[in-house]
């Protein structure tokens, strides 16, 4: 092996190691469990939607595809496992969950070939159909769903028989944080695969991507019905820990709010939507428990704060931050060195 | 059997004729250049045999096989690699990265979404042949938005490379290089392994006649004079149509 490609592997082998900020950003994210015993659950709609921004962040970060309808899977896969618990079909969460995402990502595979087409603009507008039309399916079918009364009598059996859905939220939270953390390092293998660098090309330039025998429609139909899988999954956490269902699974709000969560966060690193949703949660919170009627005004100021100020801004401080802390790593762990460097060649 | 042939290739656009029945054939280990003045279709000719464009008439054949209706990342797979004129690069990725991903596609692990990339080492070990082939080595860390020009060029035959094409079509290589860096993108090119059949585009007659082994003249969108580079330049047809061009411009 020449010198060259020896270091290529081992810059290769690092680039996916996880850095020292991730690990603790982890261990902070359980640790809530433990700090904050009376916010179980907004932090527990807080995980939902991270894994919700999530699923757009893979195909707007990465595949570039924009997207204003990823509340139809976020809620078909709401109803389906609201359905399943009530009518008693499948009894186990867990299964149901799996169930629910996968029903997800079949609509996402049918309706993938809608956005594979036109600009920007039309494939806002398709993906937003498509949920606006589930929606209205949903309201039509009231006998099924309950229409605009929401999905009544819903109830979810204990987690393998063992953990019941308590009312402060305490096992909701512990179960959503822990599919979320499995779903994110499916994610995380993803975006690190060939099949994940390859949509980054195709994202950049797709006329050169297919010109170095890439199929570029292939992957978009791939990655966006794993992104549905995604979206499916959160939907279904969002029934099963509240044991309800409503028609506003498929609101537009529920779409636009992802795109809100990932602008605050950022995209094409996995953690603009999780850190954005916890900034979006909390900040609404907040707000609302100082001004509970005008709350959106100071949502919407922030917003358009952030995006004249820049992220890009804040996203230079934030990386001089990580180089900081490499740094002292390194100093502490001489062989996590290039643990250090891998982070800030991340972004 | 010439490896690369057009059979009465024929482009429109409305009522131009971008090019005009263009019969070409490229034998096998050649060095073929493809010259001709600004808007005689040399492009167009480039983007019917990629694939990017299709012809309105006429067959293209790759090795004695119909590819005319064949996709773009199909004739990749079936051995044929294009640059383009005007830098076609993965601008957020690396060099490294953007080899790998070739590289990595090429042996179909394109398609692989759980194993990491370059946990292959005879993926790793191409990628650092060609990163050398193409002097990469020392700027393959940096994001390819910031390299210098002339690395770009080199990186957007390197990229075609990575695909081991049999047949390689340069879309003018030396377009807009700067005379510091130029002389290590004509040596990388001239160094280009022999199995490998070149079909160039140049402007630059230097490049071309140190070049090629044999020359097509393009015209108007039609094929005007094909030959050996002596011939070509002998040619009055050419030096009229040529050096006409060149005063005008």
């Amino acid at each position: 092996m020449t010198a060259t490609a020896d270091d290529i592997s081992t810059y290769l082998k690092n680039r996916a190691r996880w850095s020292p900020l991730e690990i603790a950003f982890w261990i902070f994210a359980f640790a809530t469990i433990w700090l904050f015993p009376g916010k179980y659950l907004i932090m527990k709609d807080t995980a939902i939607l991270a894994l919700f921004a999530l699923s757009l962040d893979l195909i707007l970060g990465y595949a570039g595809i924009i997207s204003l309808g990823q509340a139809a899977f976020f809620g078909l896969a709401g109803y389906f496992s609201g359905l399943v618990a009530k009518y008693g079909l499948i009894d186990e969460p867990v299964i149901a969950l799996i169930c629910a995402g996968l029903v997800a990502a079949a609509l996402g595979l049918v309706t993938s070939f809608l956005v594979l087409r036109g600009t920007d603009l039309t494939r806002l507008m398709v993906t937003l159909g498509v949920s606006l039309m589930l929606g209205e399916v949903a309201n039509r079918y009231s006998d099924l769903t309950g229409g605009a009364d929401g999905l009544q009598g819903v109830t979810i059996a204990p987690l393998f028989g063992l953990f019941r859905f308590d009312l402060y939220g305490h096992n909701g939270y512990v179960y959503c944080l822990i599919v979320l953390f499995v779903c994110f390092v499916i994610a995380r293998r993803i975006v690190y695969s060939p099949f994940g660098l390859s949509l980054r090309s195709l994202k950049g330039n797709s006329l050169r991507a297919s010109a170095i025998g890439i199929p570029v429609k292939w992957r978009l139909v791939a990655i966006y019905t794993i992104s549905a899988f995604f979206a499916g999954i959160a939907g279904a956490l969002l029934t099963q820990t509240t044991a309800f269902c409503s028609l506003d699974v498929f609101s537009l709000e529920r779409s636009a709010d992802l795109l809100l969560v990932l602008i605050i966060g950022g995209t094409g690193y996995l953690y603009g939507g999780l850190v954005g949703a916890v900034i979006y949660k909390f900040l609404q919170d907040w707000i609302a428990t100082l001004t509970p009627q005008y709350w959106q005004f100071w949502i919407g100021l922030v917003l358009v704060v952030i995006v004249l100020v820049g992220r890009e801004r804040v996203e230079r401080r934030i990386a001089a931050l990580r180089t900081a802390m490499a740094n002292i790593v390194a100093r502490i762990l001489p062989r996590h060195t290039a643990l250090g460097d891998a982070a800030s060649d991340g972004r | 059997m010439p490896i690369l042939e057009t059979i009465g290739l024929e482009k429109r656009f409305g009522g131009i004729v971008a090019a005009h029945d263009v019969s070409l054939s490229v034998e096998k280990g050649a060095r073929h250049a493809l010259i001709g003045p600004n808007g005689a279709g040399k492009t167009t000719v480039i983007n019917l045999l990629s694939g990017v464009l299709k012809p309105t008439a006429g067959r293209i054949m790759l090795e004695g096989r119909d590819i005319t209706g064949v996709a773009p990342h199909e004739r990749v797979r079936l051995g044929m690699a294009r640059t383009f004129q005007i830098n076609q690069l993965f601008l957020d990725l690396t060099p490294l990265e953007t080899i790998g991903l070739a590289v990595s596609e090429r042996l179909g692990a394109g398609s692989d979404w759980w194993r990491l990339v370059g946990s292959k080492s005879t993926v790793t070990e191409e990628i650092g042949e060609i990163v050398e082939r193409f002097r990469l080595a020392d700027v393959m860390h940096e994001r390819t938005a910031i390299l210098p020009y002339g690395k770009q060029r080199l990186l957007e035959i390197a990229l075609a490379f990575a695909c081991r094409p049999r047949v390689l079509l340069l879309d003018e290589p030396a377009a807009g290089v700067p005379e510091a860096e130029r002389h290590e993108l004509l040596a990388t090119i001239a160094a280009l392994p022999k199995e490998v059949t070149v079909l160039l585009i140049e402007h630059d007659m230097d490049l071309v006649f140190s070049f090629a082994d044999r020359i097509s003249v393009l015209v108007n969108g039609a094929l005007f004079v094909d030959g050996a580079p002596e011939e070509v330049a002998r040619d009055p047809r050419v030096k009229a149509v040529y050096l006409g061009e060149e005063l005008d411009a």
